[in-house]
């Protein structure tokens, strides 16, 4: 590091080309112009909305709070619907990860087509899943829980394959030496690396579901949701209120015992 | 090297297994009491008799779907709903990021001196993060009507309480030297901010954002249900009246374009970072 520093000001590194940035956000602009006007999207309309929504506000508040009594029963119902969906939707997903995770599968025309398909059932969001299956099966709980497996199912799949690709191959490969059948090398190198990540992933997902499970009902798949449409269809806010009030709360407990217990794990 | 007496102690004794705990089987019991309450709420009402038949139509309905809904010369096809839900989505994501980048510096913890201003802040967005957003669309369509407008400022306002976080993740994370050394060149609080704090978080920021669009397309789907516009609408419109045709071809949209949008946000991602 002796040498004399021989940079002179020509070898300056040159600014990035301004032309690029220009059009990006020329193009970004037109496409927020676009999407304004094919929304309708206008500040006029949300300025002469607002009072209405203030109204709605002013209208929430006092909360009834005696409508506490009538909803408890449906929040229980959210909470075991949600621990329900995403119990089965974990069971599911362990045998879909394995096939989908590219070092224990090890063939490509297995664990391609297994993604492939993952990726497709991950599009599909949850309430649309659970209005699907309403139609399927008719109302109550039972399609939420169906639609918050399958949902469970592609997420807890996608992080626990992703988890799986990166465990460390020695333990695997002493199995192998050792003689042992893919169930044994899965049960004794693979489930110790992977457990607490899998743990983790299925509480995550619980939290997920817990606040998917709120609104389900709103497509008549069971749970709290249901009461929105109940009294936002009576027009009594003062009651919706204490619906939105009780749902945040369980959903912050919720999430705030899963984190510590995720803390925990990992 | 590891001297003789150690090594044949090692060779014959085999490796115990970690002594369980006790209190391991307080947790298991709590859990399978979890279970038995969970699994016993669930009224096991049985399944109805044309759960099967319209499963089949459904699936029939993907693989043969009604292509012909795909452009109506006359309004309210495939094309314009998945355009509608694409334009609802893109607006919401932009004013979102809008709003919640002051938001982001309000929750930073190294960019306000006391803990409590970013815990504050911290609370504020996580409340808004427990909002579902169909819940503030419902409120928003009492507001300036059922539509697509609707569905735009729920997403924009619901989008703040994740990007938010994620956004003061990245400021927290973000290298004091350059913020140093323009203090040092007596910069204003301005210019501090162009050239030292932007272009070390605006990589991140971008990369959140698209992620977060891709999060509200499918967000954006879901809100016609509700009367929020876009894609929804028809959706639940074919499912009530049992057309299982336009069901699978409204799927399909579905699936592509979110498909498609996923492929692209996701390489432009790996770009930025």
């Amino acid at each position: 590091m002796n040498a004399k520093p021989t940079v002179q000001v020509n070898d300056r590194p040159k600014a990035p080309n301004r032309l690029k940035h220009i059009l990006t956000a020329v193009i970004l602009l037109l496409l927020l112009w676009g999407s304004a006007v094919q929304t309708e999207s206008s500040l006029g309309e949300l300025a002469s909305g607002l009072p209405n929504m203030l109204d709605l506000l002013r209208e929430m508040f006092p909360p009834r709070w005696t409508y506490f009594n009538n909803i408890v029963e449906a929040m229980l119902e959210t909470i075991r619907m949600a621990l329900v969906g995403t119990t089965l939707g974990a069971i599911a997903a362990i045998p879909v990860a394995l096939l989908c995770a590219s070092n224990l599968t090890r063939t490509g025309w297995i664990y391609y087509p297994v993604r492939f398909l993952l990726n497709l059932v991950r599009t599909i969001p949850d309430l649309l899943l659970a209005a699907l299956f309403v139609a399927i099966f008719g109302l109550g709980p039972l399609p939420g829980i169906f639609a918050l497996a399958v949902f469970s199912m592609g997420l807890i799949a996608k992080l626990t394959y992703e988890a799986l690709e990166t465990i460390d191959h020695g333990p695997l490969e002493a199995m192998t030496a050792a003689g042992a059948n893919s169930l044994q090398r899965i049960i004794f190198a693979v489930i110790p690396q992977i457990q607490a990540h899998f743990a983790s992933y299925v509480l995550y997902t619980f939290e997920i579901n817990v606040r998917a499970a709120a609104i389900l009902g709103l497509v008549g798949a069971g749970g709290i949701g249901h009461y929105y449409e109940v009294t936002l269809g009576f027009l009594e806010y003062d009651k919706t209120c204490v619906i939105i009030i009780f749902t945040l709360a369980i959903v912050l407990l919720i999430d705030y015992m899963s984190m510590k217990l995720r803390e925990k794990l990992l | 090297m590891m001297n003789r007496a150690m090594k044949t102690k090692l060779d014959t004794q085999a490796v115990r297994k970690p002594k369980k705990k006790a209190y391991r089987w307080l947790i298991y019991a709590a859990l399978a009491l979890i279970y038995i309450w969970a699994f016993s709420g669930i009224p096991y009402t049985g399944i109805k008799d044309s759960a099967g038949q319209i499963f089949k139509a459904i699936v029939a309905g993907i693989f043969s779907p009604d292509w012909d809904y795909v452009y109506l010369p006359d309004g309210e096809d495939l094309l314009r709903g998945l355009l509608d839900t694409l334009a609802i989505s893109m607006l919401g994501t932009f004013i979102s990021t809008l709003i919640c980048i002051p938001f982001a510096f309000w929750a930073a913890t190294n960019m306000s001196s006391s803990r409590w201003v970013s815990g504050s802040g911290k609370m504020f967005l996580s409340f808004i993060r427990t909002f579902p957003e169909v819940v503030m669309a419902i409120l928003f369509i009492k507001a300036v009507g059922p539509g697509s407008f609707a569905g735009v400022l729920a997403l924009g306002l619901h989008s703040v309480g994740m990007l938010g976080k994620l956004f003061a993740d990245e400021v927290e994370n973000l290298d004091k030297g350059p913020v140093e050394a323009l203090i040092a060149t007596g910069a204003s609080r301005l210019q501090i901010m162009w050239f030292a704090v932007i272009p070390q978080v605006l990589p991140g920021f971008l990369s959140y954002t698209l992620y977060r669009f891709e999060i509200n397309v499918r967000s954006a789907t879901i809100l016609g249900i509700i009367g929020a516009g876009g894609i929804g609408t028809p959706l639940i419109f074919a499912l009530s009246s049992r057309n299982w045709e336009r069901v699978g071809i409204i799927l399909l949209g579905i699936i592509v374009m979110i498909t498609i949008i996923d492929m692209i946000s996701g390489s432009i991602r790996k770009k930025l970072v």
